[in-house]
């Protein structure tokens, strides 16, 4: 919140139209979230001349009041209005908060031209039974009638409320900084504040003195006043600081807090008398504790930085000040801290100890150590002035700062370059005094010093393109396109095969999940077939997203029983996600799941239900389509979590790619069917390039043959069999019948077998010779007998 | 003869004129043309005669059995075409009823808008790269220009996993740096890098502690601001119709130097104001700037040959404007009847 009341006194935008300003401002790159006026229209202090009863009414009053210019007549319900009290009036065309409009007009028969109003309606108070019964406000009976009545009231400010990005809320965030950066907008020069005071002999050094001993505070200054008045500020410090945001507590906290808005550099007071003669700054003890101003015991870690009195702390340095040294109504004699301390560690306390102060939010961006010293001198000028406060000589001073210059050289062609731009010499030179950068030019290079106000600029010829640029403005830039060399861009690496598998499997008709990477421990606890260990974060935040996950079939199962919850019933299911182990090794894993009806036609029952075979057709499809025909194979096997007797594992050249089948009914007890592959194996194979296959001229010859078999047997321990007996020959085996339990314990298979030569037609003789020796070699090394 | 040819086609034609189904036709046909009918007997005539007579006789009795041929067949088809006509009769289908229905497989509304975009992209010759998700804190943040203790590290509030040196990346910004150093310094890049992207966020309806981000870098020589501008320009008029028009406002990224916020004209009120662009008649779709030079050095290339700009949107964002979705947790709950929609090529 920035008051442009106060900004006044350091640049001039007297003649500006402060709408417009805020437009400018944003377009330079500080956003003016919103503009706020406070100032009412038509609203002036009135003398009530007299006031009579309204013979129409048992409580309104008829008032004449006296508005400067002339005498008007007003009717008045307030129960406190009488003849001689100054009073705020309304005047016909005043519009209050609520959009009510105040007219001329007559109220039971009288005149009445405006309206003696109370606080509450102006909205400067809350409307309560309390404030009501108070009746209308009076004002200070000092007061000349026709004075605008917002300078008084101090509703005669706007207020910018910004949303600065990080690096700027630095300087934009105090009002010294904010006028610097309207005065490059502007180009108009900043003016500082006085901070000017008077000295007595006594030197501070009588009183003090000060030991830093620890790294993480750069600079400490320390000057004593004496004597102090508590009391009240005087208004403009009070109307600023609520503009600002702050409440106005005494001339000494305002005073303080008044410094740190305009220099943006927060100061600590402490009561001389309770502090004693020493100040020592140091790493706070582990558990060490302190009660802070707002009567909390905190406790402290060694990261922690302490003022302290030497032995005990009177300040978490930074962050809060302790109760034991506070200024109150009865101090007199004030020891006045301004200081830089490290910012990262100011962070970590302020957020450890949840105490983000106004303070400690700004020691935590950093300071600039001139402004150390500038707020210092400002506050005695004020202390002087507003608390008639002795300033003694001196000032005690650890200074251990950096002071290097950043400074940086260019030449105008690079800011042109970046920028894609065509400025001038001279208009560099322009910009820069615009922006009250410090420079020196020989020849075609300038060398730029970086204000100290500027922590966000580095010694970078960008940084100073970047100012440059915003001042002229992003929209005077032209567009061009790059000059570079024609190409079409690529799917690098594994994205290729991600896009091609994902494309294929909505091509089956399976939907799609982008699901958190994050799990549960319940979640992580289950497929786990490929015992993995997985990464637990150490400061998750949150239990249910606490473990990285190494399948991504628990949270499909959670996709499942969103949709379910939901009634839809047919759910097809895939994601494509990386996933990660405990060493970091990263598997990029192909998810599937299926419940419900694959292909739906009721009325003509042919619906087809999602089963382990439609499941392991679609894998099969995707592996032909990735370029694996005939090099993949299905495995029974026991997976985790998967059904028994309905679970196998994939296979490409031998090597397990995944697992399929029917989720563990302990688990859900609906069918649902899920799959998982391994992208990252199947994308480290190769695949053959593709050839053309001409079809064959000559006839194929079919023959079925049956066997029967143990209800055990695998069908594909007979298919093997009958693909290695039948040779060159046979060109393809496919089981397409079963019988189960034909007899005790057996079930019949029916294979029908193709025998094809590409290059000439087949005799019956020859099939045959082939066919029986596949009955004859299946009969005897797979415990079958051929069906009869 | 040519009495008895006129004879026997007047028979025939009358006797066709009578029938009345496709059995007697068929029976006509086989009495007249086979091998016992009118026409082998007067064939068998023609041994008695003489060439010349032969001759003769032969021509019209040839004509005589095409023209009856003829006759009997188009009466067959006839009959044919009728039998044919009922049947299909009785074979009429109910076309309203309902189809089998095929399953429709939806992409995720955030790869849809991904790949809309990868699509533009790569077609102005911008690979597509992929980068882990774990990730080390030296290419998340400190190649990037974040030392340890940087503010803009609060910021993005980091899943780490191992003390400070492995995370779930914040940003898929280390999918740049990692590209430029492969790239060696010494050729140009263009890629972008889509993926996921992890911060400290409770998941509400506008924050989701995993997102998607779209990032892009181009470094070659001689790039400016004012090409990032008109690369962005040519992006938001594919992606948002080319009335779109678009603004650079200032802003800053610890990697990117001059940096910028880029909006597009309000799509909705055309630039009128409206909710959706908070009556400003903008909407701010991402961040971007020239590639710092710290960031540059760190990955070899020499920032005074070389420059370069940066890119990064939100997936959620994009897509919750472009499709008016109010809560980023609808692309992570899989909906089915919310996604269903989605199964629709990418329009031109």
């Amino acid at each position: 919140m920035i008051s442009l009341n106060w900004v006044k006194d350091y640049v001039d935008i007297a003649h500006e139209d402060l709408k417009e300003l805020a437009v400018k401002i944003t377009k330079a790159g500080i956003n003016v979230e919103k503009v706020i006026s406070n100032h009412i229209d038509n609203l002036v202090v009135g003398e009530v001349i007299s006031c009579e009863n309204h013979p129409n009414s048992d409580h309104l009053h008829i008032c004449q009041v006296d508005i400067g210019e002339k005498t008007v007549q007003i009717v008045c319900g307030a129960p406190n209005v009488q003849a001689g009290i100054k009073v705020i009036v309304a005047l016909p065309g005043c519009v209050l908060p609520g959009n009510n409009v105040i007219n001329a007009g007559s109220i039971r028969g009288e005149e009445s031209n405006g309206m003696i109003c109370a606080l509450f309606e102006l909205g400067l108070e809350e409307k309560t039974e309390e404030t009501y019964a108070k009746g209308i406000t009076v004002l200070d009976s000092n007061l000349k009638p026709g004075t605008d009545v917002n300078t008084i009231l101090g509703t005669d400010d706007t207020i910018y409320e910004l949303d600065v990005h990080k690096h700027r809320n630095n300087d934009c965030y105090y009002h010294i900084g904010f006028a610097y950066e309207i005065g490059c907008i502007l180009n108009k020069p900043v003016t500082l504040p006085d901070a000017s005071y008077q000295e007595i002999k006594e030197n501070v050094s009588d009183h003090l003195s000060l030991k830093v001993d620890t790294p993480k505070c750069p600079y400490y200054l320390a000057k004593m006043v004496k004597n102090v008045h508590i009391g009240e500020s005087p208004d403009f410090i009070k109307k600023r600081l609520i503009s600002a945001g702050m409440r106005p507590i005494n001339n000494v906290v305002d005073i303080s807090n008044y410094v740190m808005l305009e220099y943006g550099q927060p100061l600590h007071f402490f009561d001389k008398n309770k502090l004693g003669n020493q100040i020592l700054v140091r790493n706070a003890e582990e558990d060490e504790e302190i009660i802070t101003l707002d009567g909390q015991k905190r406790i402290l870690k060694s990261n922690d930085i302490v003022i302290t009195d030497g032995t005990k702390p009177v300040c978490i340095a930074g962050v809060m000040g302790g109760e034991n040294t506070d200024v109150d109504e009865t101090t007199q004699d004030i020891l006045i801290e301004s200081a830089i301390f490290d910012a990262v560690s100011i962070r970590y306390t302020a957020s450890r100890l949840d105490l983000r102060s106004e303070a400690s939010i700004r020691y935590g961006k950093g300071l600039n150590y001139e402004y150390t010293l500038a707020a210092m001198n400002r506050a005695c000028h004020l202390l002087e002035k507003y608390a008639d406060a002795t300033i003694l000589s001196g000032m005690i001073v650890h200074d251990n700062v950096d002071k290097m210059e950043k400074v940086v050289e260019f030449k105008t062609s690079e800011i042109n370059h970046l920028l894609g731009i065509t400025l001038t010499d001279k208009d560099v030179e322009t910009e820069l005094k615009r922006l009250d950068f410090p420079y020196t030019r020989s020849s075609e290079t300038f060398k730029v010093t970086i204000p100290r106000r500027r922590l966000d600029i580095d010694p970078n010829v960008n940084d100073i393109a970047e100012e440059i640029g915003r001042l002229y403005g992003y929209h005077n830039l032209v567009s061009t396109l790059p000059k570079v060399t024609t190409r079409k861009g690529i799917y690098v690496g594994d994205v290729k095969i991600r896009k091609e598998i994902s494309r294929r499997l909505r091509a089956l008709g399976l939907n799609e999940t982008k699901t958190y990477t994050l799990t549960s421990p319940e979640m992580a606890k289950t497929f786990q077939y490929d015992n993995k260990t997985q990464i637990t974060l150490p400061n998750p935040m949150s239990i249910d997203k606490s473990i990285i996950r190494t399948s991504v079939l628990p949270s499909l199962i959670n996709v499942y029983e969103y949709n379910k919850a939901r009634n839809i019933k047919d759910i097809l299911l895939y994601e494509i996600s990386k996933t990660y182990d405990i060493n970091y090794t990263e598997e990029t894993k192909v998810a599937i799941l299926m419940k419900g009806n694959y292909l739906i036609n009721e009325w003509q029952k042919t619906t087809t239900k999602c089963d382990f075979y439609i499941l392991k057709g679609i894998i099969e499809n995707l592996l032909d389509y990735l370029g694996f025909k005939n090099r993949y194979s299905f495995e029974k096997a026991q997976v985790t979590d998967l059904h028994p007797g309905i679970s196998a594992k994939v296979y490409i050249d031998r090597e397990e790619v995944g697992i399929l089948g029917r989720v563990h009914p302990s688990l859900k007890k609906d069918e649902i069917y899920v799959a998982e592959l391994s992208m990252t194996k199947i994308y480290n194979k190769q695949t053959k390039p593709l050839k053309f296959k001409p079809a064959s001229k000559y006839p194929e010859i079919v023959k079925d043959v049956a066997f029967v078999t143990d209800n055990s047997t695998e069908s594909s321990i007979l298919k093997e069999q009958i693909k290695k007996s039948g040779g060159r020959l046979l060109d393809s085996v496919e089981a397409f019948d079963i019988y189960e339990n034909i007899a005790e314990g057996k079930k019949s298979i029916a294979y029908k077998l193709v025998f094809k030569d590409p290059n000439r037609t087949l005799s019956d003789e020859e099939v045959m010779e082939v066919f029986n020796k596949i009955i004859k070699e299946v009969e005897e090394k797979t415990n079958s007998k051929l069906r009869s | 003869m040519k009495e008895q040819s006129e004879r026997l086609l007047a028979e025939v034609e009358t006797k066709l004129q009578a029938v009345t189904d496709l059995k007697s036709a068929n029976e006509l046909k086989v009495y007249y043309l086979g091998k016992k009918g009118p026409i082998s007997e007067l064939t068998s005539h023609m041994k008695d005669l003489s060439p010349e007579e032969k001759k003769e006789y032969g021509k019209v009795l040839n004509d005589l059995k095409q023209t009856i041929t003829t006759s009997i067949e188009e009466k067959i088809k006839d009959f044919e075409m009728q039998e044919l006509n009922e049947k299909l009769a009785s074979e009429q289908i109910d076309v309203t009823l309902p189809a089998t229905k095929i399953p429709t497989g939806s992409p995720n509304i955030l790869e849809y808008i991904i790949e809309e975009i990868e699509e533009v992209f790569m077609s102005m010759g911008y690979d597509v790269v992929d980068g882990p998700e774990v990730e080390e804190d030296h290419y998340n943040f400190e190649m990037l220009n974040i030392p340890k203790g940087h503010p803009a590290r609060d910021a993005q509030d980091t899943f780490y996993i191992e003390d400070e040196n492995i995370l779930l990346r914040s940003q898929t910004s280390p999918v740049q740096i990692r590209t430029m150093l492969a790239a060696g310094g010494n050729t140009p890049v263009r890629m972008i890098c889509p993926g996921k992207t992890y911060r400290r966020d409770a998941d509400d309806a506008t924050h989701s502690h995993q997102f998607m981000q779209i990032e892009g870098l181009l470094v070659d020589k001689n790039i400016s601001l004012s090409d990032l501008k008109g690369t962005f320009d040519t992006i938001a008029k594919k992606l948002f119709g080319e009335n779109c028009e678009t603004r650079f406002r200032p802003s800053y990224y610890q990697f990117t130097e001059p940096s910028v916020e880029t909006d597009i004209s309000c799509f909705a009120c055309k630039g009128k104001g409206c909710a959706l662009c908070k009556n400003t008649g903008w909407i701010t779709v991402s961040g971007a700037g020239m590639v710092h030079p710290n960031v540059l050095r760190n990955c070899g290339y020499d920032p005074n040959v070389w420059s370069g700009f940066a890119f990064g949107f939100g997936a959620e964002r994009l897509a919750m404007l472009k499709y008016g979705i109010d809560d980023i947790r609808t692309f992570y709950q899989t909906d089915l009847r919310e996604s269903a929609n989605f199964d629709r090529k990418v329009e031109e």
